[in-house]
């Protein structure tokens, strides 16, 4: 897939508004057509970009090496992935990687079902690396800035059809998530007040 | 007269905004002046666009052009057509043309970039020379695809220059994530056949077919900014940069591994998942890269904060 001129852009979203995102959907009816999640702010996703802190890995299989990886955001959110024989790479990432450390990972959303009629919303990942703290910070301003762009795309233009659609999938007021920004920004700043004046 | 009638059809389109002129009105007029009246032709035509310009109660600097108040552009600026301006070019490549009503087609370059040029054979101008800088008054713009071109027509003026001229490029800057490293990356081998440069599969060359291969270091990789995917090549000197790898170190690696696949591993950790600025130019689909940065600046995330508070 990769390589193709017609290659998914990876989303910018922090970990509260991804978990919303629990509605999915195709665009055309083949078989091979990609899915999407809907984003609460009025944007469709095959694929996002995450840095954040990877707080624990664990191997949930049972017969086969099953690995889960929690990535943490600014606002205390966690991203869910998962990696299993498919995903040698991202696989074996977590498990050699030591938690707490700052990854980048490139993943596609997943929604499943559970017995209590809950849908849950989690990342495949395509790869996950090791980066450093100033990705991590570059990764929560440009989120940021993505974000308070679809917040104000639902708002302002009434040609957005995925807005349209979010305002009909979903029940949930997208100052939620003007919100969600302006924590990770403010723990942002914090974070940065406190490492200069620890240095003085 | 068709020399005259050319004029008469580049007047009537300088006017075209303002006054609606009968072609055939304009000959006439420019006939009395050159033929009656011995005037020449320049004279003539400056003469019947003074008229017009007094009966749309215009100066001469607001005409769109040919009346010598051109704007003299660089070829970069040009974004819009059929707009009559000047230029300063240096002719950077000529190319065979595909129809006889072409007398020359080329590329034209300046400082600011390139831009296609056509030269129609009818109009009888002076051979343009490769390499040559040349002052192009009143040449005509054009549009095609979202592609602009510049035509030179018979009231163009061509003077060469007597110096030479730096050609700017038409680079691009990306900025994005290092989402993907593609496949074909790190230690790489191509054909050795000259002037082929295919990368071979399995030891194969495409066109070659089996062949001993030259050794080169390659990164396809794709960069992301949440809106836009760009997908940027890496040349062996970029890739050394970019990962500190040389290609000797590859060799070296894919060696001891018997392997040539741990030199795109080796080489996507510490680089997948940052941030880059890139410039080069582009080819196809693709940002060949020249100039790198890897973005480790602290930012600053109090724009964004005022922005999102404020909505």
């Amino acid at each position: 897939m990769s390589g193709a001129p017609t290659r998914e852009v990876a989303r910018r979203v922090f970990a509260d508004e991804f978990n919303d995102a629990s509605y999915t959907f195709k665009e055309s009816d083949d078989e091979r057509a990609p899915v999407y999640v809907l984003l609460p702010t009025g944007e469709r996703a095959n694929r996002i970009f995450v840095v954040g802190t990877l707080t624990e890995t664990e191997d949930v299989g049972e017969d086969s090496e099953y690995w889960q990886g929690r990535v943490v955001d600014p606002n205390g959110d966690t991203f869910f992935m998962y990696a299993g024989q498919y995903q040698p790479d991202a696989a074996s990432m977590l498990r050699e990687l030591e938690p707490p450390a700052y990854v980048s990972v490139v993943g596609k959303p997943r929604t499943y079902e559970t017995d209590e009629g809950e849908v849950n919303v989690s990342l495949r990942p395509e790869s996950i690396s090791k980066v450093d703290e100033a990705t991590r910070d570059r990764w929560v301003v440009e989120t940021a800035e993505r974000t308070t762009e679809r917040i104000q795309r639902y708002e302002d233009d009434e040609t957005n059809e995925y807005a349209e659609m979010a305002r009909e999938e979903y029940d949930l007021p997208v100052e939620n998530y003007r919100r969600t920004v302006v924590g990770a920004l403010e723990s942002l700043e914090e974070e940065q007040r406190d490492e200069s004046e620890a240095t003085v | 007269m068709t020399d005259l009638r050319t004029h008469a059809e580049e007047i009537q389109e300088q006017f075209s905004d303002q006054l609606d002129i009968d072609v055939d009105d304009v000959v006439e007029r420019l006939e009395t002046l050159v033929e009656d009246y011995q005037v020449p032709l320049n004279e003539a035509r400056r003469s019947v666009v003074s008229n017009y310009l007094d009966e749309a109660g215009m100066e001469r600097d607001q005409l769109g052009g040919g009346g010598g108040g051109n704007e003299h552009v660089q070829v970069a600026e040009v974004d819009e057509p059929e707009q009559w301006i000047d230029v300063t070019a240096k002719v950077t490549e000529l190319w065979e043309p595909r129809s006889d009503s072409v007398g020359q087609v080329g590329l034209l370059g300046d400082e600011s970039g390139t831009i296609k040029f056509t030269k129609w054979a009818k109009s009888d101008l002076a051979e343009l020379e490769e390499g040559k800088v040349y002052d192009l008054g009143n040449v005509v713009t054009d549009e095609y695809e979202g592609r602009y071109s510049v035509k030179l027509n018979s009231t163009t003026t061509i003077e060469e220059r007597d110096e030479d001229l730096e050609v700017g490029n038409d680079d691009v800057t990306v900025e994005g994530a290092l989402v993907d490293i593609q496949s074909g990356s790190g230690l790489i081998k191509r054909c050795p056949e000259e002037d082929c440069t295919r990368v071979l599969q399995n030891g194969r060359c495409s066109e070659h077919g089996e062949g001993e291969g030259e050794f080169d270091l390659r990164i396809k990789g794709v960069l992301d900014d949440g809106d836009e995917v760009t997908e940027v090549i890496f040349d062996q000197d970029a890739t050394e940069e970019l990962t500190g790898i040389t290609l000797d170190e590859a060799k070296e690696m894919a060696m001891d591994a018997l392997d040539t696949e741990v030199v795109a591993d080796e080489m996507s950790e510490g680089i997948l998942g940052y941030y880059y600025r890139v410039t080069g130019p582009t080819f196809g689909r693709y940002v060949l890269v020249n100039d790198q940065e890897r973005l480790t600046d602290a930012v600053d995330g109090e724009a964004a904060l005022i922005r999102a508070r404020s909505i």
